[in-house]
């Protein structure tokens, strides 16, 4: 079957619908997620650096729209926070025009990823890596300053390795 | 009208109905094709335009008798969606109506039905893309010069109608025939060139007895120099007469039929059928009009590159014409919005960018408002510095120094738009800029002049979407006094006995009673104060100071600690004096933090501790004056305004649901039983919403009312010592007044009258009663 039409431009309107990813732990049928995701107003805020405050995510995200409220994601052990959020909005148009604008611009130097979530629940706020922080700060081999350093499995693998070396 | 974009789940159940049905299906790909084709041409192609049109039209000939109805639905839509391609569609429809006359006649007629409902549905634009579209037909001789021209007639009669007093319907009425005539000037003048001529004069005839009231509140610039600040129909007028100079030739729209003319002029031209124009409605709101934006002149562009057309060009009008509806129409996408701007051609050679840049600024301060929110704007500026990062950048930057050494004469709504745009933009690219060109400039300069006062808030938002330090390091030390401090709550009741309860009756996680237990339990009089107002003012104070600095850790640690004590606070908050003060001693913590000044206030309207009106108070008050130029108290008004807006649609809303359920109920339509208001309900919810429209318009009044009473004082004051009335300050505060009727203009258009015969009366200064005939010239 060939892909969608590009009909209509003025309808062209890709932030209303929902991308790839789901959330594993969603309790509910495929059905009842896609559905909320279709009518949330609240988006999920990743590729944060840690040191990025809640009043930051606050002046950036305010300029799409009325602000309801901002869970700021922590790290499950230290409770600090570690690199993503939620914000979430009073209306849908609201969080369509953050999806649409803010979505791939820089905050506090790094490229904001924005995606709809289905609405937070109390327990989300926290990462779901070993370590406690997000999943993708575990495997990651890259370093990065604004999260940690290299992921936590190569820190793991640095420190045998200099302790071997000793 | 519209198509929607199919979304997946059209695209699941087509393939279901194909299984089922495959004749249903094979329709409906030859119809998605056809749509794609149509949608597809004109934009970059490996074959020359010329030839794709050729064999698209050969493919919609074949296609004609089967989809007649879609294929003609698909181009009236390609018309008013893809404007900037509008002399590709009218090429194409020239060949249809080549190749069968009653189909261009049924074109025809379908463009003239859009075209009603258009301008029922007061979609201005489109309707005037439709007429543009209907004009240029004429090129491709598909009408007829003579009909046409009888069509145009209709409008220019109508808007010189001395019977119609509104000149914002007849200007709409006027713009539209003026914006035609660069497509279709120079056949009207080979064909038809006297009545031509009689059109011109009876469209000049009418722009001489406009009334250009407007231009006033419509200016992003309070002087005429470097450039003229024109109003839209005087700017297009004078394009015009340029254009007729030059024999009505321009050189700037693409025009493919002119590569079919051979086949084009056997065809046989049409006359439009008799078209009856919608009359002037009182309740239908007509475009504003508009001021001409420049920001760039020839010298401004590189000499060794294009040449920028100058302000009376019909070029200029026609390049930026176009840039503009790309703007307009892909506001939902800005990597494609940035993207078709930057593979925007015309004939001619122009500087592009810089065009790009001024249709883009002219947009982000349009005025009395944004069409499209100001963030689409500023990602729309970034998307073009990533696509083109040699050379859009410099451009913008060139911009920017501009704006900035004309801040002086900038609207104030403007200068807003330009700091809170700047800053974002920093933010995208490490901050990097010249700062030390500025310094010179603003530094020479009083306070609180525009330049000294922009530097401030571009550097507070930066500090926002950064850190302090940041702010510190990217800047250099000679900005020192431009720098914000650092945005910490500043306690001045840490040695205070009753602060030290609280503290540890908060943290000891104490109910509402207990707090006010204590607070009643200290003594009444204080040591030093004898006045017993004062004393509970101040109890008051220490309380919130101590309850917010307990909080301070962050927006929701704020915000958390309001919820928490709501009860406490609604019970002390009780005149408008305690409601002052609980405002001074939110504003005196957090003095170096407007951010958290303006959320929590914001908070405290939200949840009813403080009215509305005590806001209008607390910002003309005594205790603000120092601040009262400082950009986030304004911030704060209108968040408040838009509180009680909301809360009006709000009540609306749950009227107008409330009624609808109620009638249906006697229809025995399938509304649940719950949903259904009694009559005694219904009573109240219409009373609510009246009181809602009340509280509303008493704001309003308010607002204006505080307005004429401290500019007016500026005023005699002024007067009194022979001064100049023109200071900084003065400037700040009357932008200010301008900035209410300029965002909030169609709601306080319903209160004219009212605001006519109560507060701006004969007795109040001229030049604040002017602001407001400026203001009702937008919709006369």
């Amino acid at each position: 079957m060939s892909s969608a039409p590009k009909r209509r431009r003025l309808n062209n309107n890709q932030v209303s619908s929902v991308s790839q990813y789901r959330d594993q732990h969603f309790k509910g049928s495929r059905q009842d997620q896609d559905r909320l995701l279709n009518q949330t107003t609240t988006l999920y805020v990743g590729n944060l650096s840690f040191y990025t405050t809640e009043e930051q995510i606050h002046e950036l995200f305010s300029r799409c729209g009325d602000v309801k409220r901002i869970i700021m994601g922590l790290d499950k052990v230290r409770r600090t926070p570690c690199g993503f959020c939620f914000v979430e909005y009073y209306t849908r148009e609201d969080s369509e025009n953050a999806m649409r604008y803010v979505n791939g611009t820089r905050l506090d130097e790094r490229v904001v990823r924005t995606d709809w979530d289905a609405g937070f629940k109390e327990g989300r706020q926290y990462g779901r890596g070993k370590s406690g922080g997000q999943v993708r700060d575990e495997y990651r081999t890259d370093y990065d300053s604004g999260r940690g350093g290299y992921g936590k499995i190569m820190q793991q693998k640095m420190q045998t390795q200099s302790t071997m070396n000793s | 009208m519209k198509r929607k974009r199919y979304s997946s789940r059209d695209e699941v159940s087509a393939y279901a109905r194909q299984r089922n049905d495959s004749e249903a299906s094979e329709t409906q790909d030859v119809e998605e094709r056809l749509n794609n084709l149509i949608m597809k041409i004109g934009e970059k192609s490996t074959a020359t335009l010329e030839s794709n049109l050729l064999a698209l039209s050969k493919v919609l000939h074949s296609d004609m008798t089967e989809h007649k109805d879609e294929i003609l639905g698909i181009l009236a839509d390609c018309v008013v969606e893809m404007p900037e391609k509008g002399t590709v569609y009218s090429t194409l429809v020239g060949l249809i109506n080549a190749n069968s006359y009653s189909v261009g006649g049924e074109m025809l007629e379908l463009l003239l039905r859009r075209l009603k409902t258009c301008m029922q549905d007061q979609q201005w634009e489109s309707s005037r893309c439709i007429v543009r579209f209907i004009s240029d037909l004429v090129n491709c001789h598909v009408l007829s010069a003579a009909s046409l021209l009888a069509f145009l007639k209709v409008w220019i009669d109508m808007a010189n109608t001395e019977a119609i007093t509104s000149q914002v319907y007849r200007d709409m009425l006027v713009y539209y025939v003026m914006s035609s005539i660069p497509w279709v000037g120079r056949a009207l003048y080979e064909k038809k060139e006297r009545d031509f001529i009689i059109l011109l004069k009876s469209i000049r005839f009418y722009l001489n007895g406009r009334s250009k009231e407007h231009l006033k509140i419509l200016r992003v610039w309070s002087t005429n120099e470097p450039h003229a600040q024109e109003d839209y129909l005087d700017c297009l007028w004078s394009q015009i007469e340029h254009l007729e100079n030059n024999d009505w030739m321009e050189a700037s729209i693409i025009r493919p039929y002119e590569a079919f003319d051979s086949i084009l002029c056997e065809a046989l031209q049409h006359t439009l059928p008799n078209f009856t124009l919608p009359s002037y409605n009182d309740n239908v709101i007509y475009p504003v009009p508009k001021v001409v934006f420049r920001l760039f002149d020839y010298t401004d562009v590189p000499h060794d590159g294009p040449v920028l057309p100058g302000a009376h060009a019909v070029e200029r009008y026609i390049i930026e014409e176009q840039l503009s509806y790309i703007i307009d129409l892909l506001y939902l996408d800005k990597k494609g919005c940035a993207t078709a701007l930057s593979e925007f051609t015309c004939r001619s050679r122009a500087p592009i960018n810089y065009l790009i840049v001024e249709v883009i600024f002219s947009k982000l301060f349009e005025l009395p408002k944004n069409k499209r929110i100001e963030i689409f704007y500023s990602t729309l500026l970034i998307e073009l510095c990533k696509l083109q990062p040699s050379s859009f950048p410099l451009v913008l930057a060139q911009a920017t120094e501009l704006l900035f050494e004309r801040l002086d004469n900038m609207e104030v709504t403007c200068v807003v738009r330009f700091a809170t745009w700047f800053s974002h933009h920093l933010s995208n690219f490490q901050f990097r800029w010249c700062w030390d060109d500025w310094i010179t400039d603003a530094e020479c300069n009083d306070k609180d002049t525009k330049k000294s006062r922009f530097l401030k808030e571009v550097l507070i938002r930066c500090m926002k979407l950064s850190y302090h330090q940041r702010v510190i390091d990217f800047t250099p030390d000679s900005l020192e006094k431009y720098r914000p401090p650092q945005p910490k709550p500043q306690f001045d009741y840490s040695d205070n006995e009753l602060s030290k309860k609280l503290v540890a009756a908060i943290k000891g996680k104490v109910g509402p009673e207990e707090i006010i237990d204590i607070l009643e339990e200290t003594p009444s009089t204080m040591e030093g104060i004898e006045e017993k107002d004062i004393c509970e003012h101040n109890k008051l104070q220490v309380f919130v100071s101590t309850l917010l600095n307990l909080g301070s850790k962050s927006i929701s640690h704020s915000l958390a600690a309001l919820t928490k004590f709501h009860e406490v606070l609604r019970a002390l908050a009780d005149s408008e004096e305690s409601q002052l003060c609980i405002l001074n001693a939110v504003h005196n913590l957090w003095r170096n933090n407007e951010q958290m000044i303006s959320l929590i206030i914001d908070k405290l309207v939200k949840i009813q501790i403080i009215d509305a009106t005590t806001i209008t108070s607390w910002i003309f008050s005594e205790e603000m004056e120092a601040n009262f130029t400082c950009f986030y108290v304004w911030d704060v008004l209108h968040t408040t305004i838009n509180r009680v807006e909301q809360q009006v649609a709000n009540l609306n809303e749950r009227y107008i649901q409330g009624k609808k359920n109620r009638n249906s109920f006697n229809l025995l339509e399938d509304v649940s039983i719950h949903d259904i208001p009694t009559s005694g309900q219904l009573k109240e919810f219409e009373d609510e919403l009246e009181t809602g429209k009340t509280n509303l318009k008493n704001l309003f009044l308010i607002i204006f009312q505080r307005f004429i009473i401290c500019l007016g004082e500026h005023l005699s004051e002024s007067d009194l010592d022979q001064e100049n009335h023109l200071t900084p300050w003065y400037c700040w505060a009357i932008g200010r007044l301008k900035e209410i009727f300029q965002l909030y203009q169609p709601v306080i258009q319903i209160y004219s009258k009212t605001l006519e015969e109560l507060i701006f009366t004969s007795e109040v200064d001229s030049k604040i009663v002017d602001i407001f005939y400026q203001f009702l010239s937008l919709q006369s």
